[in-house]
């Protein structure tokens, strides 16, 4: 039932807004700050009752599940369960969306009421995909996070946002209908074999799929996942959705957006589809270096600063792909904790671009400079982030990178030693933001303001998350460890299997 | 009773008559004509309807046309209206003068 | 005692706290109350613990503090543990000492700073972050360590970040040893894959099991973790960022960038020299580099104009001189080595810094001179410097431990007659080079006015370093004469004894020609450029000489090499692909359908006559299609 109330009070909340927003400009943002926050205290009640040191501590990987049947005549249903995987990512939405509501404080003006219903909308679409276990439902999950954040983008975003707008949504649109085909090549082979159709995660991820048709569905899949994510060739919508968003658009969607398509390799593509996965892995790591790499130097030329930021994500999500088609705890749990301090890391480089561009009017790095000197807080603030994201020990990505390339290393050495690469070429890029910006002599003469009290807040959550997950992860690792252990042990009873039926794969 | 004109001629002779139709509706330029022409195609396949209904002993080719018939008053007389209409807007029936796209 | 271990590092991480959320608020005296306290108190807990240590060595010992496990995954695991042996001592030693020394002097070096919260809160990190590199226990937690002075090292060359020159050397400071570091963290991993533990001393309580003597694996793995000293310690091919970073104060130069972070290379093999001692290429690698970058960049010393980049080249040097002793097998004479060029060279940089800053930001030394008179506590303290950096026969520090690893470049195990040679013509080179910056500053003619002379709190760090300069190198005699081994028996329970070779001549003829070097590169200095100027103004003349001179200026011409092959073609690779080429797939498909739009298009031309043709010819198609069929 808490699982259902995590959801219903974004959406009730989303609906609360657009209708006070027709009275009163500021009562929209009350409303979403509050449900937001309702929300966090949830999943952080959820935490703390199903932790080693809560009281009780259920025997599987699942911690919580809530089912209601739905359309029974196609085998759907109202299906939400929560592992620890889920649940780190539920406290990462939700977090996020407090500051996300946060960020949008001054920052929209116009239409408040129905900004933070499209905000709350996606909020309550991203909570869905973490928490869905019915193929329909997180179908469906999937399309409700889509068109509020085309609104928002196409709405509040910056000049060229009509065009970021559309190409966002044809991606993601076109993508996400492959993964539906799948979806049904998947419930009727199911029906077809057993004779129920069902949508149901758990019955589906059984289904023994002749290997043809197995790669067919899992490419489905993973095209909707590496649009999203993104992985190399199919990043190019990220930069121009992100340079125009506005800001609490770009948070969200470098914070929450991509990994819902890093979450759903994890709970969808590698345990339904373990043949083909293990088949694809090493094009599948090759891409994610090479995306690692030409994130990175994509990022080096960008002299928007949030379209540098955007590629920068493209480099670090290389990572991820990488590390879950390493296949083994190290790696995965660098994925969880790579998706977690992204998130931080490159959320608050997205909230200082918004922040300076609110006090310069201008994205252009060129523009800037010297900008220590009015700002020293900003300027230290930018630094932690800007070293988070080139990966210094003490801070979260660091934790993260390091496990990926060392799960990797026990797989494929050589493809460690490429995306080590990118440990030198990230150093590259945040140390020309950070001189670009806050270094050199001073561009503009205007005075400019140090962070607000706001600011400073929303900042300072996130430094302090940062550090912490940097010097104390081992929260993070554990609660991820069920989820994670559970896959890796499945991984390896499909391949000792398959060692006795060889004959599978044909 | 076996039918005095064999079947076979009266199809071709309804496919005459559509072939008719379809020659007059493309060739026409004036919107009474190629509204007659359409007319003469719907009687081609009402008498393909009834030739057919005939052969096979079958009462369904005769309703068939009846619903043609019917049919055919209802678009003769929406159709003669818009004619009229336009007439009235373009003082002008030739079909090519009416055309306002231009792709 | 060992309980207090903690407090070494934590007492700087505490000035750094305080000094980056209240050094906006608090008195600029609080300021240096708290950045200079904190590592004053850390020495004091240093000594404490040391003491401790030394007095009553712990059963295997060393000194092992848990704070707590950093993380665990799987069947890795990384804790946040600290331990103190003998090695980690002499430099915990060297970095909160010579630390405390260059922080009290620096409250009145960066008095007139207007950052000059920034500038402790910085140097705080920098010690902590250098304390954690050599009290970790295991090589994550040194990686930390590792890439956070890494970090502080940037933050302080762009101290005076207005300046974009300043940021530049910054940048390329961080990017160049990241570069070794990114080497250096897979080798981390190739050590965790083969032998399953990240802790050192477990890693060298089971090398030789798991390694095969001279196997490929051992080597590449030595090399790796070499790679990341390189960077660090700006070895060749990776030394081209020290220079440059001396666009920083002055003291950051002194404790930064010669005495401490610079030699962390030479920690990292030393205290994986089990790893090192299974590979003979490898050390020979080790040593061939260092005998190789102790000649260039003493060469290129010789030319330099700017006094800080003179003793940039000269540490660059000498912490060639450790990197051959390292691979010659001589461990506990690099460590020595270490600890001296940590007094002398701390020393150096710290008059230097007095002697530019009282001459108005002049680097220039040909436009000092005749400084002798004017400023004699400098003069005298830097002369203790610059003979132990020549290393002047049995008065200076320098000569005991720079004696020692010329004497194993021959005779020790890994040593041959090569190395020895350039060991020795670096020593001549050194000698040649100190005399040239001593005579150029302090004597001939005045060029620049002088401003104010340095106070108390300046000179009294300049004294306690010369008479460590002078007197620490008794603590270790050679083998002839004393033999005294104070230092090499504290270090042998960590390092193992030199093993050298049979039938090696007399040590007294390797110390007559070491001595004779230092003298010979004295009286070079000294005939040409006090006695005879004209002289130099003769080998102007010849073109070869100057070509030479400028290849050398230029430090070997490695600048322009790698800007040419890595640098350019970075910058012009990512600019021409700016709007991203892969883009160019989608927006062709975008560009296709408009065509294909534009082109059906026409067909809606709204003349009722082509429908009905393309109607009827449609139909025609699908029934002749089905009779076909």
């Amino acid at each position: 039932m808490m699982l259902v109330l995590l959801i219903t009070v974004l959406m009730v909340g989303a609906v609360a807004a657009v209708v006070a927003g027709e009275w009163s400009r500021h009562v929209p943002r009350w409303i979403a700050l509050v449900a937001c926050v309702i929300g966090l205290m949830c999943v952080i009640a959820i935490w703390a009752n199903t932790s080693p040191a809560g009281g009780s501590v259920p025997s599987g990987q699942w911690l919580l599940d809530y089912r209601k049947s739905w359309i029974p005549s196609f085998g759907i249903s109202f299906h939400l369960a929560v592992d620890g995987l889920s649940l780190l990512l539920l406290a990462l939405t939700f977090f996020l969306g407090v500051l996300a509501v946060l960020c949008s404080w001054d920052e929209i003006r116009e239409r408040t009421g129905f900004y933070y219903f499209n905000l709350l909308w996606i909020l309550a679409g991203v909570a869905g995909v973490f928490m869905a276990m019915d193929l329909f439902l997180f179908y469906f999950f999937w399309e409700v996070m889509l068109i509020p954040m085309y609104f928002l983008i196409g709405i509040w975003g910056s000049e060229n946002r009509v065009y970021a707008a559309y190409k966002f949504f044809i991606f993601t649109q076109a993508s996400g209908l492959l993964m539906f085909l799948a979806i049904l090549g998947l419930y009727f082979i199911h029906g077809q074999d057993t004779g129920i159709y069902t949508f149901n995660y758990f019955e589906l991820t059984g289904t023994v799929i002749p290997f043809k048709s197995a790669f067919w569905l899992m490419s489905g899949f993973m095209i909707a996942f590496a649009v999203k994510l993104p992985v190399f060739p199919f990043h190019t919508w990220l930069p121009d959705a992100h340079g125009e968003a506005p800001t609490a658009g770009s948070l969200i969607l470098a914070g929450l957006l991509l990994k819902t398509g890093a979450y759903g390799m994890l709970r969808f593509v590698v345990p339904m589809f373990p043949e083909a996965v293990r088949e694809a892995a090493v094009p599948a790591m090759v891409l994610g270096v090479v995306g690692i790499i030409y994130g990175a130097v994509m990022a080096y030329s960008q002299t928007d600063l949030k379209r540098l930021v955007a590629f920068t994500s493209v480099s670090h999500m290389g990572f991820v792909i990488t590390g879950i088609f390493a296949l083994n705890e190290l790696a995965l749990q660098g994925v969880v904790m790579q998706l977690v301090t992204h998130a931080l890391s490159t959320g608050a480089l997205f909230l200082m671009a918004g922040m300076i561009k609110e006090r310069l009017h201008t994205r252009d790095i060129g523009e800037m400079g010297g900008l220590w000197g009015p700002m020293p807080q900003m300027g230290s603030i930018g630094l932690v982030f800007a070293m988070a994201s080139l990966g210094l020990p003490g801070l979260g990505n660091f934790i993260a990178e390091f496990l990926i390339l060392l799960g990797v290393f026990q797989a494929h050495p050589w493809i460690t030693v490429a995306a080590a690469s990118g440990l030198i070429f990230s150093a590259v890029y945040s140390l020309r933001i950070v001189g670009k910006i806050f270094l050199g002599p001073r561009k503009t003469m205007e005075t400019v303001p140090d962070f607000s009290f706001r600011e400073m807040l929303i900042m300072a959550a996130l430094t302090v998350s940062i550090v912490w997950l940097g010097l104390f992860p081992q929260p993070v690792i554990d609660t991820a460890r069920p989820a994670i252990t559970e896959l890796v042990r499945f991984m390896d009873v499909q391949s000792a299997a398959l060692q006795h039926q060889p004959y599978v794969k044909q | 009773m076996k039918p005095s004109v064999s079947i076979e001629v009266v199809v071709l002779l309804a496919g005459l008559l559509f072939a008719l139709g379809i020659v007059g509706v493309i060739i026409r330029k004036n919107i009474i004509f190629m509204l007659l022409s359409v007319e003469i195609m719907l009687n081609a396949s009402g008498l393909a309807f009834v030739a057919a209904g005939s052969r096979w002993g079958q009462p369904d080719g005769q309703v068939m046309f009846v619903f043609i018939l019917a049919m055919a008053a209802a678009e003769v007389s929406i159709g003669l209206a818009l004619i009229l209409q336009i007439y009235h807007q373009h003082k002008s029936l030739d079909i090519d003068n009416l055309k306002e796209m231009n792709g | 005692m060992d309980k207090f271990l903690w407090l070494i590092p934590a007492l700087p991480l505490g000035g750094f706290l305080i000094l980056a959320f209240a050094g906006k608020y608090i008195s600029r005296k609080a300021v240096a109350i708290v950045g200079a306290g904190s590592i004053c108190l850390s020495a004091l807990v240093m000594f404490a613990v040391g003491g401790a240590f030394l007095s009553g060595m712990p059963e295997n010992a060393v000194y092992t503090q848990t704070l707590w496990t950093w993380f665990e995954v799987g069947d890795f695991n990384a804790k946040i543990t600290l331990s103190l042996d003998a090695l980690s001592l002499v430099f915990v030693f060297a970095i909160t000492f010579i630390g405390a020394l260059i922080h009290i002097y620096s409250t009145a070096f960066m008095e007139a700073d207007r950052d000059y919260a920034r500038f402790f809160a910085s140097m705080n990190l920098f010690v902590f972050s250098m304390l954690v590199l050599v009290l970790a226990d295991n090589l994550l937690l040194m990686y930390l360590g590792w890439e956070g002075v890494g970090l502080c090292s940037y933050l302080l060359i762009g101290f005076w970040y207005e300046q974009p020159a300043n940021g530049a050397a910054a940048r390329k400071a961080f990017t160049v040893t990241r570069i070794g570091d990114a080497a250096m963290a897979i080798g981390l991993f190739m050590v965790f894959q083969q032998a399953g533990t990240l802790v050192v001393s477990e890693i060298g309580a089971n090398a030789s099991a798991i390694w095969q003597p001279n196997s490929t694996s051992v080597t590449i793995t030595a090399l790796l973790l070499l790679a990341g000293g390189l960077g660090k310690s700006a070895q060749l091919p990776l030394q081209t960022w020290l220079p440059d970073a001396m666009a920083g104060p002055s003291p950051v130069s002194a404790l930064i960038h010669a005495a401490t972070m610079v030699t962390a290379g030479v920690y990292l093999v030393a205290r994986m020299h089990t790893i090192f001692a299974l590979s003979e290429t490898a050390r020979l690698v080790v040593a061939v580099i260092g005998a190789a970058t102790l000649l260039l960049a003493g060469l290129t010393a010789l030319t330099q104009y700017d006094i800080k980049r003179v003793l940039a080249y000269s540490t660059i040097s000498q912490i060639g001189y450790m990197f051959l002793a390292l691979g010659v097998g001589a461990w506990t004479a690099a460590v020595f080595h270490f600890m001296i060029h940590a007094f002398f060279k701390a020393l150096l940089f710290l008059a230097a810094g007095a002697i530019i800053e009282s001459l108005h930001h002049e680097h220039n030394m040909f436009k000092m001179g005749g400084l002798k008179d004017k400023m004699p506590v400098v003069f005298w303290t830097f002369l203790a410097g610059a003979i132990s950096l020549a290393a002047v026969p049995l008065v200076s520090a320098g000569f005991y431990s720079k004696d020692q690893i010329l004497w194993y470049s021959w005779s020790a195990g890994g040593g041959n007659a090569v190395l020895w040679a350039v060991a020795l013509a670096g020593a001549l080179i050194t000698a040649a080079y100190t005399t040239r910056m001593m005579i150029l500053t302090f004597w001939g003619e005045s060029h620049t006015p002088i401003g104010h002379l340095p106070g108390r709190r300046m000179t009294m760090p300049l004294v306690v370093l010369a008479l460590f300069s002078v007197f620490a190198g008794f603590i270790e005699l050679p083998h002839n004469f004393g033999h005294f081994t104070l230092f090499s028996d504290l270090l042998h329970p960590v390092l193992p004894e030199t093993f050298m070779k049979e039938n090696i001549p007399s040590e007294w003829l390797f110390q007559l020609l070491a001595a004779l070097a230092t003298l010979g590169g004295i009286f070079l200095g000294y005939y040409y450029y006090y006695q005879k100027p004209s002289r130099i103004e003769n080998l102007r003349r010849n073109g070869l000489v100057v070509q030479l001179h400028r290849f050398w200026f230029s430090g070997w011409a490695f600048d322009a090499l790698y800007d040419r092959m890595l640098v350019k073609p970075f910058i012009y690779i990512s600019s021409i692909n700016k709007k991203d080429i892969t883009d160019k797939l989608y927006t062709g498909i975008a560009a296709i359908t408009g065509d294909m739009y534009k082109l059906l298009s026409r067909t809606q031309s709204g003349s009722l006559r082509w429908y009905i043709m393309g109607l009827v010819a449609g139909a025609i198609l699908i029934l002749g299609i089905q009779i076909m069929l």
